[in-house]
């Protein structure tokens, strides 16, 4: 039996998914208070484990089901695979899985055999479809004091209407190619017409022209919109896994050489602002309703 | 206040990565060096903490003797001491890491112990958290801002464009994020201090982990053609009918 942690968000159903490729899936919720504590995730996953005696325990790559994870193993002692895209059991109960997991964001894969009585593994996102709703558990582990120590003491939430990168259907990245902070200026109109959100590349956030929370990349967000158009954006490789979840791409760049361009389906060739500028009279002029005759 | 930051090396990778012959390791003939980005934040902000609160800082490695290089560049931006766990080996999976960066911070009197959330290259997200428990310290992972005032560390992390708080009492573990800060650039003085100081090694105890690497592959690039849907400003009616197509616009 397999054991998988189903947190809020549509990533949890990736992981059931992935779990039910090795076997019967028992998914389970954990049941905080009201808050979330690392701990209590933690204490859930050990209870469980000593309860069901499972093959693996399996979550979601997110931050909080590797943080879950990282804590039940080292509770257990056992080793954990992270952002694996997929596992084989062992012939025997108890012998090592092979496995292969993302490394370097996913630009890189790893083969690698994983022991222990049970294995705990994290399943990198966007590998594989979402599995239906199943029933999941709410369990309420007993706890200690120590599993509450670390909570979220409360929420910051963002302003209302804001479209968050991993939620957006549609992001539009800007790159080195951008030129300033002000330059975004165009992106964002782009970005609202299409009821989406704005992105950049590492350098952009580096450089102070837009906030950290708005990077795409192996060190931000990792997005799946329905489409990324990637605005000045060479391609760097840790710029790709953070956007190859998108189901199209659509660069624009003025050099046709950018590795950008290789990992995209369409592609514009031009300065992006002249391109985009003209992108967004298009949309305005053919949304407007038809006048006259 | 006493700050160690634990920092991996790492292959500075370009467009494009190659591995050696044997598929063990990404062939770096041509490749720089750097700290891992998120374990560069660490060590900035363990410098902009003691900066605010005084005290000391110690940056930690576990690698080959190449690896002195990123302490030294710790060292450069203004870490005071540094310590490599030399090692030869590269089987290191994250268990027998955490296993050998506990040893040597176990008695260090450290109020604060940090860490990149992942390194850039393995990625095993878990170094931190498994150090944590065992040293028996609090851990909050992911985090993107850190205050500390009376022995307490308050700290936030993303999500879902919201900011989750967190308070805990130091000693703590806790690692961050790339966006909690702009790392400095190495002054000159820096620079020259870096390769006057010694750095302590220390021969790590290795214990065999459970997550064993065979052998590393490239995986398959995007398969499709790119459509070229125009050039310059003339392509955006034929971009607006792609949008309609793909049911964007």
């Amino acid at each position: 039996m397999i054991l998988c942690l189903v947190e809020p968000g549509a990533l949890s159903l990736e992981a059931v998914a992935f779990a039910q490729s090795l076997g019967p899936v028992q998914a389970f919720s954990v049941d905080a208070g009201g808050t979330y504590a690392p701990g209590v995730c933690a204490a859930a996953i050990v209870q469980l484990v000593d309860r069901h005696s499972p093959e693996a325990v399996v979550a979601a790559a997110s931050d909080r089901g590797q943080e879950a994870m990282a804590h039940a193993a080292a509770r257990l002692d056992l080793p954990l695979a992270a952002n694996c895209v997929s596992a084989q059991a062992g012939e025997q109960p108890g012998e090592p899985w092979q496995v292969v997991r993302q490394r370097w964001g996913g630009s890189l894969l790893e083969e690698a055999t994983l022991s222990g009585p049970v294995k705990l593994l994290t399943v990198a996102p966007h590998v594989v479809e979402p599995a239906a709703p199943v029933p999941v558990e709410a369990f309420s582990p007993e706890l200690t004091e120590a599993d509450l120590a670390v909570r979220i003491l409360r929420r910051e939430e963002p302003p209302p209407g804001t479209v968050s990168l991993t939620d957006a259907r549609v992001v539009v990245g800007g790159g080195r190619g951008v030129g300033s902070a002000e330059g975004f200026g165009l992106l964002e109109e782009l970005a609202t017409l299409l009821g989406g959100a704005v992105g950049g590349s590492r350098v952009v956030t580096n450089l102070g022209w837009r906030a950290h929370a708005d990077q795409v990349g192996q060190t931000g967000a990792r997005i799946a919109p329905d489409l990324y158009i990637a605005c000045g954006i060479s391609g760097a490789i840790q710029h790709i896994v953070g956007c190859k979840g998108a189901k199209k791409i659509l660069a624009i760049n003025k050099d046709p050489h950018a590795p950008m361009l290789a990992r995209s389906d369409y592609a514009v060739v031009g300065d992006l602002h002249e391109v985009v500028a003209a992108v967004i009279d298009e949309l305005r002029r053919t949304a407007r309703p038809a006048t006259g005759a | 206040m006493h700050v160690a930051v634990c920092i991996k090396r790492v292959p500075e990778t370009g467009a494009r990565i190659t591995l050696t012959a044997d598929a063990q390791e990404i062939d770096t003939s041509y490749l720089g060096f750097t700290i891992s980005p998120h374990e560069e934040c660490a060590v900035e902000e363990a410098l902009r903490l003691v900066e605010k609160h005084g005290g000391t800082t110690t940056a930690v490695t576990l690698g080959p003797p190449a690896a002195a290089e990123q302490l030294r560049n710790a060292i450069a931006m203004g870490v005071q001491s540094a310590v490599l766990l030399e090692t030869e080996q590269s089987d290191w999976d994250p268990q027998a890491t955490a296993a050998a960066l506990a040893d040597v911070l176990r008695d260090g009197g450290h109020d604060l112990l940090l860490f990149g959330n992942e390194s850039a290259d393995s990625g095993g997200y878990q170094v931190g958290v498994r150090v944590a428990h065992a040293l028996g310290l609090p851990c909050v992972t992911g985090v993107k801002g850190i205050e500390i005032a009376e022995g307490v560390a308050k700290v936030r992390r993303e999500e879902s464009g919201g900011w989750e708080i967190f308070e805990v009492p130091l000693p703590a573990v806790i690692s961050v994020k790339e966006g909690i800060n702009l790392p400095r650039y190495a002054s000159l003085p820096g620079r020259l201090r870096a390769k006057k100081t010694e750095i302590v090694r220390v021969e790590p105890g290795w214990s065999e982990g459970g997550l064993r690497r065979q052998r590393l592959l490239v995986p398959q690039e995007h398969g499709s053609a790119v459509e070229v849907l125009g050039e310059g400003p003339a392509a955006a009616p034929r971009v607006v009918e792609v949008l309609k197509e793909l049911g964007v616009a």
